[in-house]
């Protein structure tokens, strides 16, 4: 049986450095917003998780 | 020892009748392989076989045999361990999971159906020793009637009305109606989802459908049968367009949304109303009296 991780935020993706800090998780900072929808889009295909929007110029991958 | 064969041919035939008739490959793909048939005709086989020789061994009187026969009797009680195996071993390699909860139903209902065959042999031959074969037949019969009857069990259309709704998005957060089911981050999904998802309200009819609505394993069941006939766009690792059902937790009705290969909505109302309500799930607080005083 495969054993796998879920309820867990796999990484965030911001454009303002200084709305995300330490943490458990890579944080990725985009220059602009079509760079971190284009960065979020590929990291949640790879890690399986799914993009979640702060509301504030935050995303966040994860994993359910 | 004519007469005898004759009793349990009878009991036999129709016993394996009911079997075959109870067996039906439906829309919940199971059992769709042959191997899958061939194994619970033969379990019906012999179940028909045990209940078709009581009778003949108590009249014969050969008791011994009556005792083998109980003994016989619980084996299959393995059957519902067996369905429960292979129906959670195959739940790790499916993307939309039919949940434990159905899986228990599932098995129960391959368990208690051999029952219903052993029954329905007893019955028969037990007519045809005592009063001919003529109305063995009939009591074969209204066992047919009687057995199909009982394994068709309530469904949700029963509980519930299940209507229409739209999708809309308010900020992140994707909505049915008024009942919220997540917080969506990419625009081009939530664009996607508005132009091909397909939505419906669940609405129960009282207190008991409430709860019934209310546990995840009867939505599990809801979301399979579904996707398993309509489809679903999800895919190993996007996870995002998966189907959901959630729940207002004020008013207590359920929102469901998909994104389908068939974006039908008539259909997709149609199979709602088809899904079982699973014997684990089913509420019953109206069965008690604090929960009929509740309900005022």
């Amino acid at each position: 049986m495969a054993t796998e991780v879920s309820g867990l935020i796999l990484a965030i993706v911001t454009t303002d450095v200084n709305k995300a800090a330490g943490g458990g998780c890579p944080i990725f900072v985009a220059a602009d917003l079509e760079e971190q929808v284009k960065m979020s889009m590929y990291l949640s295909r790879i890690t399986g998780g799914v993009v979640h929007d702060l509301g504030n110029g935050v995303y966040f991958i994860f994993k359910h | 020892m004519d007469k005898y064969i004759s009793v349990i041919l009878v009991g036999l035939i129709a016993g394996f009748i009911v079997r075959i008739i109870l067996l039906k490959s439906d829309y919940r793909h199971y059992p769709a392989y042959p191997h899958g048939y061939f194994t619970h005709l033969a379990l019906g086989f012999i179940a028909a076989s045990l209940g078709a020789v009581a009778i003949p061994a108590i009249a014969k009187p050969d008791f011994v045999a009556v005792t083998f026969l109980v003994l016989a009797a619980q084996q299959f009680r393995e059957i519902r361990n067996m369905e429960r195996e292979t129906l959670l071993k195959l739940e790790e390699t499916k993307i939309i999971s039919r949940g434990s909860d159905y899986i228990e139903g599932i098995a129960r209902v391959f368990e208690a159906r051999n029952y219903l065959v052993i029954l329905t042999a007893l019955a028969t031959s037990g007519t045809v020793q005592w009063l001919g074969w003529q109305y063995g037949i009939i009591v074969a019969l209204v066992c047919m009637f009687i057995s199909a009857k009982l394994m068709k069990g309530p469904q949700i259309g029963k509980i519930a009305d299940v209507i229409e709704a739209e999708i809309h998005f308010d900020g992140p957060i994707l909505m049915v109606e008024d009942v919220v089911i997540g917080n969506v981050g990419m625009q081009q999904t939530r664009d996607k989802m508005l132009s091909e998802g397909i939505a419906v309200l669940i609405k129960p009819f009282d207190d008991d459908a409430r709860l019934t609505l209310h546990s995840p394993g009867q939505r599990m069941a809801i979301i399979h049968d579904v996707a398993s006939i309509l489809g679903t766009k999800v895919d190993i690792n996007e996870p995002e367009l998966a189907p959901m059902a959630r729940k207002n937790v004020d008013k207590g009705y359920i929102g469901f949304f998909i994104v389908p290969n068939e974006p039908d909505i008539e259909m997709l109302i149609e199979i709602i109303k088809r899904v079982p309500v699973l014997e684990t799930a089913r509420g019953t607080a109206l069965k008690s009296h604090l929960g009929r005083k509740a309900a005022d």
